[in-house]
């Protein structure tokens, strides 16, 4: 089967937009060539909003990380891309038609917690289910479907666990399990809860590995992470999100403090050529952070690599997630 | 031997046998599911809201299996509506509307002048009094729920385990959920003639909770509650026929006997083997 964006080239990520979401590019331009395009999009639960005002436009071939703090609608956002919530207006296209139409060619992967682990079931049953929706009704899974998940499972390291139940499965197993079932189902989207979140560094470089072979083959990603370090180092773009985009351009974008001061608020600390630390905890005056950063709408994206005191470790590096776990 | 034997030489005992089994197994192959997506008190409210519907099919002269399931079908996508739409807690839901279903069965039953014997069985059940034609029209119906299991097995086993990656892969998961809860409601009603409404529910239950202490896989579970559900209900029916005792609780006991069984001794949950993994660790 030959992949439709095949032919489309990365370049666009070059001259993406500065600050401010994709509304500086030429609308009907972004929406041809988008995978993801959301134009002026308000969405909620009940009567909470939780999204206002958001434009997007995610080109195929895309690797993207979707950044902020908790509350920030993050996951929100992929939840109107799958499909899953509709919006309150504006629009929504997924690989050219309305959210849930071309449902079969998108793998939404959600949070770990939104599933009952100790439901009897096998690493192998839980890939299988992915095969299931192109399965149509009353079909069994046959020989091409064994393959796929059995290539899903070798692909994120797996296969000997494939007749285990998913109960007994590490944090890090878990996402590799939960990444294998969208491979298995060879989507032209991958709509990603946190993916990363919770699991060790080897874990991570190699799931992250993956997601980086599906982009180079022409396939969408879209993650959301709490992990601004992985964010910049291994997504080629970044959009920081606080109830609408804040900033969207390449991943270092992230690394930029006026960035992050208004993706995050408060005070915020960059350390190191590479890393950011936000340090929400021990700076609660918000209300000057806020003034210090606001007002420069019209800056250039020109990401800035602010020098620290001393490089940031590792160590703090993986705190910059857990320190914005706080918020919201 | 004999006490095999010999009751299969009464015919009302044999129609007894074969709705044990029917009620049996599509209680079990249901019940797999309710057990899993954890709607044990949906199938408590649903069983009790059938009442008023056997009320109204005495007094409009209609079959009861036609009063009860409208009624039970009724509640269950109600309760179903109720859960999308509105913000009230499941459980608050399904309590409200399902007291009140059985309190509207209650009144109108007691406005019914004279004695109503056949309504008043329907609380306890009677698999005994079960008539030919009755056990025609359950094995069709039973028969209907267990094929269209079958054929949505992949579908409602994704859409139970990981509702939100069915429906973002495009499983129909809000139209899965309500057919569910009409499969649930038709279940009630094949059992309720059997073992009647304050006991349904552990017919649904009981089987499929047990099975779930003794296998991880899902397919094993579900026929490991059908064996459960059927061995159950045909060791509970003898029982009660020599013992002469009311028949719906014997196979309920039966039943919660053999849960009992592995719990203590299941190699997953059991409690034995779980003491002794508590001495076995350094």
């Amino acid at each position: 089967m030959t992949h439709p964006h095949d032919a489309r080239s990365h370049e666009h990520a070059s001259h993406l937009p500065p600050i401010g979401s994709a509304a500086g590019i030429d609308a009907g331009h972004a929406r041809a060539h988008a995978d993801v395009w959301l134009s002026d999009v308000t969405a909620g639960y009940g009567d909470r909003l939780a999204l206002n005002g958001v434009n997007l436009a995610v080109e195929a071939g895309s690797l993207l990380a979707v950044v902020g703090p908790n509350g920030a609608g993050k996951s929100t956002l992929l939840k109107l891309i799958a499909g899953l919530l509709k919006p309150w207006s504006g629009r929504v296209e997924v690989l050219g038609h309305r959210p849930g139409v071309a449902a079969r060619r998108v793998a939404y992967v959600p949070q770990a917690e939104t599933v009952d682990w100790q439901f009897p079931v096998t690493v192998e049953d839980v890939v299988m289910m992915g095969r299931y929706p192109a399965l149509g009704v009353l079909r069994r899974p046959g020989r091409d479907d064994h393959r796929a998940v059995t290539a899903a499972l070798e692909k994120v390291s797996m296969a000997q666990h494939a007749g285990t139940q998913i109960g007994a499965l590490s944090g890090g197993q878990r996402r590799r399990v939960f990444l294998a079932r969208a491979l298995a189902s060879e989507p032209d989207l991958f709509l990603l809860d946190e993916p990363v979140t919770g699991v060790d560094i080897t874990t991570q470089q190699e799931l992250m590995d993956i997601l980086e072979g599906e982009a180079k083959r022409g396939k969408t990603v879209i993650a959301t992470t709490h992990d601004l370090p992985t964010a910049a180092e291994r997504f080629q773009q970044v959009a920081a999100i606080n109830r609408t985009v804040v900033a969207f351009g390449p991943a270092s974008l992230i690394l930029d403090p006026d960035v992050l001061a208004r993706t995050y608020g408060g005070h915020v600390l960059v350390l190191g050529g590479q890393r950011a630390i936000l340090d929400d905890a021990h700076h609660h005056d918000e209300a000057h952070g806020r003034e210090a950063h606001f007002h420069e709408e019209s800056r250039p994206a020109q990401p800035h690599r602010h020098r620290g005191p001393r490089p940031a470790t590792r160590d703090e590096s993986r705190d910059a997630g857990s320190t914005t776990d706080g918020e919201g | 031997m004999e006490l095999v034997v010999d009751p299969l030489t009464h015919a009302f005992f044999v129609r007894a046998m074969l709705a044990a089994i029917l009620v049996g197994t599509v209680c079990a192959v249901v019940g797999t599911y309710v057990v899993l997506k954890g709607l044990a008190f949906i199938g408590e409210a649903v069983s009790h809201a059938a009442f008023p519907g056997l009320v109204a099919a005495f007094v409009f002269k209609v079959p009861f299996l036609l009063g009860a399931g409208v009624a039970a079908v009724g509640t269950a996508l109600g309760i179903g509506l109720v859960i999308r739409r509105t913000r009230i807690r499941t459980d608050t839901a399904i309590g409200v509307i399902f007291v009140g279903m059985f309190a509207l069965g209650l009144f109108w039953y007691s406005a019914i002048k004279g004695f109503v014997a056949d309504l008043f069985s329907f609380l306890f059940g009677n698999i005994l009094a079960i008539s030919t034609g009755d056990l025609v029209s359950l094995v069709a119906l039973g028969a209907l729920i267990l094929v269209v299991v079958l054929v949505l097995w992949k579908e409602l086993l994704y859409a139970t385990f990981d509702p939100l990656a069915a429906a973002a892969s495009g499983l129909p998961v809000g139209l899965l959920e309500y057919l569910f809860l009409v499969l649930v409601a038709l279940t009630i009603v094949v059992s309720l003639q059997a073992v009647g409404i304050i006991l349904v529910v552990a017919m649904l239950i009981t089987p499929a909770a047990t099975a779930q202490l003794l296998s991880i896989h899902f397919n094993r579970l579900m026929l490991l509650a059908v064996v459960i559900g059927v061995g159950g209900a045909i060791l509970g029916l003898y029982a009660s026929y020599w013992l002469n005792v009311a028949s719906g609780a014997t196979i309920v006991l039966v039943e919660t006997a053999v849960f009992g069984l592995a719990l203590v001794l299941g190699p997953r949950t059991g409690l034995a083997s779980r003491r002794r993994r508590g001495t076995s660790a350094p």
